[in-house]
This record gives C-alpha cells, sequence and structure tokens, in this order.
C-alpha cells in the first residue's frame, strides 16, 4: 500500500509487534502510527471500487466466542477491502471447556495456516493466552472486561478528525466503567496522547483503584459535562441489575443518562460519542443520539478503516517468497 | 526396624520444641532418638548419615493438602500426594475432605489412612468433612470421624456459611477437643471473583474478591468461637486484617488458631498480570500490605504455622483462560524453598521459628504425639540445607500437577533428607 507507506515514512516508526492485543502495551508512537495508516486507508472506503490487494493472499480469521454483529461486521468488511481471504468462526464460550482447551483450538487454527486471528471472548485474557500460543497474528476483538483496542482506536481518529488534536482534550466517559472494555481501551489510549480524561458513574460501577491509572473519577454527571470537550457514553446492560449495581434504569437514566436538558449544560461544539450498541432512553435520549452534537456514525465508518490499518500493520511489510 | 541404628552426625540440631539450637549429633535406635550429643563416637554396625553444614529439624506437617483421592486420581493420589510431601520435607500431612465422594463417612476416612499407611511413606492424617456432602446443611457424625482419624473437621473448598450451623459445630467439637477448620469466605461478596480486588484486577478487568469477603467471615467466626469456647482454626489466612482481627481474639482468650500459605508469603496479586492462572488460588494472592502483615503475624504468633494448601490440577484445566482455570496449585515440594527465601533471606523469621511454624506448631494442632527432637521421641526428621540455591524445576515435580508459579525462580534452602520411623526416607543427594 502506497499510502500506508507514506503514513509509516512520515512516522519514522516501523511496526513490529505480532499482535495487537491492548493499548496498555502500545506506545503513543504506536497509537499515532495506526491512526495515521487509518487515515491513509480511510480514502479506499470512499472509493466506488472499495478494494486495494494489501492483504492478497493472506488468511484471516473471525474467532468470535461471544456474538457481536457490528465488531465482526467491521472487521470482514476490512479485511475484504484489503483483498484477505476471510472466514468467520463463531464459537461457544463452552466448547473450550468441555474438554477442548484453547491450545488443542489454536493447534488446529495453526493446522489451517491462519495468518491473523481477530478474537473476541467474554473472558479477558484470552487473545493473550492464545497469542502465546501461535505464530500468527492476533488482534483482540473484546476480552472480557479487560481490553477493545479497535474501539478505542477508531475513537480516537473519530476524535482527532473533528477536533483536530487529541492532547489537552477534556474526554469524559460516562456509565458502566467497572464492567467495560471499552472505558479501559480509551483510557489507555487518550491519556497516552495527552488528553484529560474523567470517569463517571455511580461507585458500583466504577473499579477499585481506576484513579491510579491516571483518570479522575466523579460520581456528580454534572461535574462530568461541563467544560468536556467529549462525552462517550457507554452501554448500560440489563443484566447488571441482578448484581445490585443500578437499583434500576430509570433511577439510572434520571441520574446519569445524557438528555437534551444535560446537554445543554455541555460545550456548544461537544462531540458525543458512544461505541454502540445503543439503549436509547436510557444511558442516551434518542434526540441526543441522534442530534449534531453525535458523531456516533462516524465512529462506525472510522471503525473500518482502523481495523484495515490493525490488519495491516500486523500481517507486516510484504514477505520476499522464498 | 531392622535396620537398627543411625547416627545423624555434623549437623545443627534446631528444635523449637527443647529449644536446642546448636551443633549436635543424634542418635537413632529402631526408629526411636536415643542420644543427643555435641558428639556422639562412630561405631560399628553404626549407618552414619553426614549432616554437615546442614540442619535438623523435627519433620514438617501439613495441616492443609489436598491429595484429590478419592475421585481425582487425574490431578493426585495419596500415593503421588505421599512422595510430593516426603520430598518437601513433609513427615506428615492432612488432607481434606473435598474428595469424590465426600469424606463424611466411616469408610471414605479410613481408606485415605490405609492407603497412607499402605505408601509408607508419611502420616496420613485425614480431616473430614463438617456436614454432609460438604453441603452446609446437615453436620457430619463428628464422633464416628474422629474415631476413624480425623484430626479436624472442615468444609474446605468451601466455606460454612450457616451462622446456626457454625456454632453447633464450635460447640459440638468441644466434645472431642478438636478444631473445626473454616475457609472463610463470604461467598456473596466474593461472587464471580476470580483474583483479588484491586488495581490489577481492575487494569486486567478480572471480576475481583475484595479482601472484606475474607475478613466477614473471620470476624463472625471470631464471635462464635468467642461465644461457644469451640477451637475454630482458621484456614489459609490472606488479609492484613483478618491478621489483626485474629490477634485481637488471641489477646481476650478466644480459642483460635490459623495457617498461612508459602505463596501468601511470598506472592502478591501482581503475580497475576499477564493472566497467569498459575496464580489463580483462593483465598487471591492479595496486595504487599497484605503480604507483610502477614510475614508479621507469622513472626509476632498470631499466625501459628504454614499450610501448603498443596492443590493439584492437570495441565489442561490450569492451562485455561483465567475465568475457567480452577483455584490451587501445588506447595509441597517448594515450600522449604519458598519460605526460606521469603523469611529467612529477609531476616524476617529465625530457622527455629521457621521449624516451629512448620513442624511444632501443625502437629500440635493436628494432635500429633511426640513431635520434636527429643529422647526416646519416633525419629521423624527433616534435614535442610541453608545455603543450597536452586531453581524450580515442575517437572522434576513428584506430584502428579507440574504446574507451579515458582517455576524458574531461584530459592535459597532445600531440603536435603527426611527420616522418618528411623529410616531414610527421602535423600535428595541419592
Ligand atoms: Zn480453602
Amino acid at each position: 500500500m502506497a499510502e500506508a507507506a507514506v503514513a509509516r515514512e512520515a512516522q519514522g516508526l516501523q511496526w513490529t509487534k505480532k499482535d495487537l492485543l491492548g493499548l496498555e502495551d502500545l506506545s503513543a508512537e504506536e497509537i499515532r502510527l495506526v491512526l495515521a495508516t487509518a487515515e491513509s486507508f480511510r480514502e479506499i472506503s470512499l472509493r466506488p471500487i472499495k478494494k486495494v490487494p494489501a492483504l492478497r493472499g493472506k488468511t484471516v480469521v473471525n474467532l468470535f466466542f461471544e456474538p457481536s454483529t457490528r465488531t465482526r461486521t467491521s472487521f470482514e468488511l476490512a479485511a475484504k477491502r484489503l483483498s484477505a481471504d476471510m472466514i468467520n468462526i463463531t464459537a461457544s464460550a463452552s466448547s473450550l471447556t468441555k474438554g477442548e482447551t484453547i491450545l488443542d483450538m489454536v493447534r488446529n487454527l495453526e493446522a489451517l495456516k491462519v495468518d491473523v486471528l481477530i478474537i473476541r471472548h467474554a473472558a479477558a485474557g484470552v487473545p493473550h493466552t492464545i497469542a502465546r500460543q501461535t505464530n500468527a497474528s492476533v488482534i483482540n476483538a473484546g476480552d472480557g472486561a479487560h481490553e477493545h483496542p479497535t474501539q478505542a482506536l477508531l475513537d480516537l481518529l473519530t476524535i482527532q478528525r473533528q477536533k483536530g488534536r487529541i492532547e489537552g482534550l477534556k474526554v469524559s466517559i460516562i456509565g458502566d466503567i467497572a464492567h467495560s472494555r471499552v472505558a479501559r481501551s480509551d483510557l489507555w489510549g487518550l491519556t497516552k496522547l495527552g488528553a484529560c480524561v474523567t470517569l463517571c458513574g455511580p461507585p458500583t460501577l466504577m473499579p477499585s483503584h481506576i484513579e491510579d491509572l491516571g483518570a479522575r473519577v466523579t460520581w456528580d454527571v454534572a461535574e462530568a459535562i461541563t467544560d468536556a470537550d467529549v462525552l462517550m457514553l457507554l452501554r448500560i446492560q440489563h443484566e447488571r441489575q441482578e448484581a445490585a449495581l443500578v437499583p434500576s434504569l430509570r433511577e439510572y437514566r434520571l441520574r446519569y443518562g445524557l438528555d437534551e436538558a444535560r446537554l445543554r449544560s455541555a460545550k456548544p461544539d461537544v462531540l458525543v460519542m458512544h461505541p454502540g450498541p445503543i439503549n436509547r432512553g436510557v444511558e442516551l435520549d434518542s434526540y441526543v443520539a441522534d442530534g449534531p452534537n453525535s458523531v456516533i456514525l462516524d465512529q462506525v465508518t472510522n471503525g473500518v478503516a482502523v481495523r484495515m490499518a490493525a490488519l495491516f500493520l500486523v500481517s507486516g511489510p510484504p514477505k520476499v517468497e522464498e | 526396624m531392622s535396620e537398627g541404628k543411625l547416627l545423624i552426625s555434623g549437623g545443627t540440631v534446631v528444635d523449637p520444641s527443647t529449644k536446642r539450637e546448636g551443633r549436635a549429633d543424634v542418635l537413632i535406635e529402631d526408629g526411636k532418638i536415643t542420644d543427643i550429643q555435641p558428639s556422639i563416637a562412630a561405631r560399628n554396625g553404626l549407618r552414619r548419615f553426614d549432616a554437615s553444614g546442614k540442619l535438623v529439624m523435627p519433620g514438617f506437617v501439613d495441616l492443609h493438602v489436598h491429595f484429590r483421592q478419592p475421585g481425582r486420581e487425574d490431578k493426585e493420589t495419596v500415593e503421588t500426594g505421599s512422595h510430593a510431601a516426603i520430598r518437601g520435607g513433609f513427615t506428615a500431612a492432612c488432607p481434606m475432605p473435598n474428595t469424590s465422594p465426600v469424606m463424611d463417612h466411616r469408610g471414605a476416612v479410613e481408606w485415605v489412612r490405609q492407603e497412607g499407611q499402605r505408601v509408607g511413606l508419611i502420616d496420613v492424617r485425614p480431616i473430614g468433612a463438617l456436614t454432609r456432602g460438604q453441603q452446609g446443611e446437615e453436620l457430619t457424625d463428628f464422633g464416628e470421624l474422629f474415631e476413624a482419624g480425623c484430626i479436624a473437621l472442615s468444609d474446605d473448598g468451601k466455606p460454612l456459611l450457616s451462622s446456626l450451623l457454625m456454632r453447633r459445630a464450635l460447640e459440638y467439637a468441644k466434645v472431642f477437643g478438636r478444631p473445626v477448620i473454616q475457609h472463610s469466605e463470604d461467598t456473596c461478596l466474593s461472587a464471580g471473583g476470580v483474583m483479588h480486588e484491586g488495581l490489577v484486577s481492575t487494569t486486567l478487568g478480572l471480576r475481583g474478591a475484595p479482601s472484606e469477603s475474607e475478613t466477614v467471615m473471620v470476624a463472625r467466626d471470631l464471635a462464635l468461637a468467642e461465644r461457644t469456647g469451640g477451637w475454630l482454626h482458621v484456614a489459609h489466612l490472606s488479609t492484613a486484617r483478618s491478621v489483626e482481627l485474629i490477634r485481637q481474639a488471641k489477646q481476650r482468650g478466644v480459642h483460635v488458631t490459623c495457617e498461612v500459605t508459602p505463596h501468601h508469603l511470598a506472592l502478591t496479586d501482581e503475580a497475576v498480570r499477564g493472566f497467569n492462572t498459575l496464580a489463580k488460588v483462593n483465598p487471591p494472592l492479595r496486595t504487599e500490605q497484605d503480604r507483610l502483615a502477614l510475614i508479621e503475624g507469622l513472626k509476632d504468633g498470631t499466625i501459628d504455622c504454614i499450610a501448603t494448601d498443596h492443590a493439584p490440577h492437570t495441565a489442561w484445566e490450569k492451562d485455561a483462560d483465567f475465568d475457567a482455570a480452577p483455584f490451587g496449585i501445588v506447595g509441597l515440594e517448594t515450600a522449604l524453598g519458598v519460605c526460606a527465601t521469603a523469611l529467612i533471606g529477609p531476616k524476617h523469621l529465625t530457622w527455629s521459628q521457621l521449624a516451629d511454624r512448620m513442624a511444632i506448631a501443625p502437629a500440635r494442632i493436628a494432635g500429633l504425639k511426640d513431635h520434636g527432637l527429643a529422647v526416646s521421641q519416633p525419629a521423624n526428621l527433616t534435614i535442610v540445607d541453608p545455603a543450597a540455591a536452586w531453581t524450580v524445576d515442575p517437572a522434576s515435580f513428584a506430584s502428579r500437577s507440574k504446574r507451579s508459579p515458582f517455576a524458574g525462580h531461584r530459592l535459597t534452602g532445600k531440603v536435603a533428607a527426611v527420616i522418618r520411623h528411623g529410616l531414610v526416607a527421602w535423600d535428595a543427594s541419592a
């Protein structure tokens, strides 16, 4: 890819990692390299013929142990626009506990000569365990409440495109921080690129010691909204109610939901973001989700570009045939 | 014991039960210690074991092991567990009853005791279940279990949650003068937790079990022990607050004893980073502050003894993802090295204190008589090379489980040999 090569050149940095497992492991320079690469790929999706031969001959597998139409589709489009061969495997997480160990599964995929494994699993650390046991590149597409690096990278790309920078911006992430891999990856990415991050939610949804990772924590949504350049809302999961984390969804909406009135207290040019899928009327009012401050659909578009960049970078420079 | 006489010569005897610590030779005849003197002359017909440069201690006793038999012989058996124990310097070990079937009746207990005798390497002294099937609903027949050879009762693996049953258990066990061992965990509070709740669990996105899931249960049980006068033994302490609660309770005269594992003395939740399932144990590895409080408690006697909670699992189970992998690691073969490195090296404990915490105190709690290096007592002793530096290689374990968080760790202090009933039962140099 000429464009990507240019982007790489511009950064003066070569990608050296086999895998993309999380933003905790990436330096600010590596994050900037992914964003620059994504920026150059973004244009491809705007062409009438949305395809380049960058990964022709490479085999990419979507290995999803947890259903996720959005992320899976985004990766699939990214791989196809780079001309990779793509297959989808939807495995049940329980198949691993019923005797087929992760190691067995990896050995099987290894035998199929796969180049890149994209892994989504409900348990934290599964992509990391697999990455250690295979020569294939692994991209983490979300592991438990741990990390979701491509989501954070697409968030960063969206903010950078809209605001022209990330450094010095005030970003508030509002919602279920405790169970959110998106919040963790965004926190790593944003702080590494110099943004000031505020995490907001009730104490029941705030993981212990999170402030030690460099975030400001508040339970007061008004405080999180005032002065923010970006508001990132997280999905509140219905099933969380069982563990008595919030008394009810109604209570949550009244205390923490972003509605028109709350949005009025924000900066006029504040960006409203959400990783999707949205619980309309819970964490985000429909008016706000579809309103002028919302960049939620830009996030979706940028997601494909970021995933193309991730696939391209972990696949490494084209190898000379022996 | 037809092999007759054995002279352990040139070693330094470290025996807190007789307060002896110094150069001495030990003469053993017909399985019993018959003489201890600064120097005993070699005679004809006397086999000699050269203990020069080594420490001669009473045999270690482990109050908390899982030998998995009957039921999970793929993880461990009484036989493989006995081999692991003797290599670790243990002459006695107490298997927990969470077997299949559960050791909640005479037959299962007697079978395990007899299997231990058949193997003949160590003294296998089972712990019986506290409730039928470890279901936490009905007490077992305590008298029958003690008659069958149990040294204590416990539902280890899980806590006894019912406060009423715990009260009754502590009351009724008084008849037999034996302890009720509690795995202290409020499982409502720790539900779903796979590691200590703190910065590391937050960073890894793993569900945490808060320290309080242990301490609230310790506090409750101390209140019940205080009321009933029953003997409470708290298994595998992990938090600073639990140590403090037990220290205060002991000052008030509550009949409580407790134990700590080598891994809680040596490691913290930092060991979990990288999703290391070998650091997945219950109770979880906690913070450095907790670790130091456990060492302080062990030093001042608040914590009576070290017990390994040797909990073997198969490789394929431990190699699963972090949420799915079972809790527990093996500990028998690394206990002395890990404890010496974590406690003696940094001068937290003396060798005499370590011998007390690994041999004398647990023997007293288990009710094993005549444990110590005194004339006329059974010759069960462990010979330690305090200066030997070695690297842990789980592939060499006698245990069926070859997975350890200490793999590759460099340790100082190694079991050189074990004498049981006057015979050399294990010799590392052989
Ligand atoms: Zn236990």
